[in-house]
């Protein structure tokens, strides 16, 4: 535990008795609370935020998708139209987006190694999580603003 | 982005020796639900969003896909994998706070998971079937 970097540092611990390995680098790190990662707790906080969103905007989703007619283009377009429909779907999409970018981000330290790959990986994931967000966004922009094409 | 290491480091015991249980599957379950939602689902949402932008003929070829004997397949199964990673993921925002790790209370945990996904995905199917194929 002494390690643990979410733990408040006891001055009389780093004061009497500093750790023999750490560097004065680590040190900085702990105090700035950000790790070997230099993200600190932030890709953990930002996933946990964005599941919350996910929890309320998903279900949203799927109980809308149950009561539409859907073979209806022209009643999915009213309703994609209306602000409290449009609003909540862009919301969904952002945070739907942030949350997989997140998870398969993990997915790929996890699991790919070699460290070119990894790399060509994330980029990859990037621009997907990116332009999927941007083509989801357009998409709701232009049903909205523009009614039934 | 870690710097390659000039010792050895201990290493943490690895999956072989803990003794197999539910808590298992439900965590290798939560990644392939939800990587398979990060790929499979979202694409299929962005799929319906840019067929109802893209117009009712555009619109009519997606439903008539997703209406198909394998797309409503694909449909329960996407559900299922929903309800699932979202119980799942219920699990974990209450083992983050530090509760639920007592043996007998995360075994049930684990298993309710399944339970739960299992049973919401029957019931909004059954109410789309029983809506008359949903419009």
């Amino acid at each position: 535990m002494v390690d643990a970097p979410t733990t408040a540092a006891k001055p009389a611990a780093t004061t009497t008795a500093p750790i023999t390995t750490a560097s004065s680098a680590a040190d900085l790190g702990r105090v700035r609370g950000l790790g070997s990662s230099r993200q600190g707790t932030h890709h953990w906080v930002v996933q946990r935020l964005t599941a919350l969103g996910n929890l309320v905007l998903v279900p949203w989703l799927v109980v809308s998708l149950a009561r539409l007619p859907l073979s209806d283009h022209a009643t999915v377009v009213a309703w994609l139209s209306s602000p409290l429909a449009a609003v909540p779907m862009i919301l969904l999409i952002i945070s739907v987006f942030w949350h997989l970018r997140l998870g398969l981000q993990v997915l790929v330290e996890d699991y790919v190694h070699s460290e070119a790959a990894k790399l060509a990986t994330l980029v990859l994931l990037n621009f997907y999580a990116v332009a999927g967000t941007v083509f989801g966004i357009f998409s709701v922009a232009k049903i909205a603003f523009s009614g039934a094409a | 982005m870690t710097r390659p290491s000039t010792h050895t480091r201990p290493l943490s015991p690895h999956l072989g020796i803990y003794r197999f249980g539910p808590h298992m599957i439900a965590s290798i379950v939560h990644r392939v639900t939800g990587d398979t939602l990060a790929t499979l689902g979202a694409l299929m949402l962005l799929g319906w969003l840019g067929a109802i932008a893209a117009g009712a003929a555009a619109y009519a070829k997606f439903t008539d896909l997703a209406w198909s004997l394998p797309g409503k397949v694909v449909l329960v199964g996407l559900t299922w994998i929903f309800f699932q990673h979202l119980f799942s993921g219920l699990r974990h925002l209450y083992l983050d706070t530090g509760a639920g790790y007592e043996l007998k209370t995360n075994r049930a945990m684990a298993i309710a998971t399944f339970v739960l996904s299992v049973i919401a995905t029957a019931l909004l199917w059954g109410m789309i079937m029983m809506d008359g194929l949903n419009g």
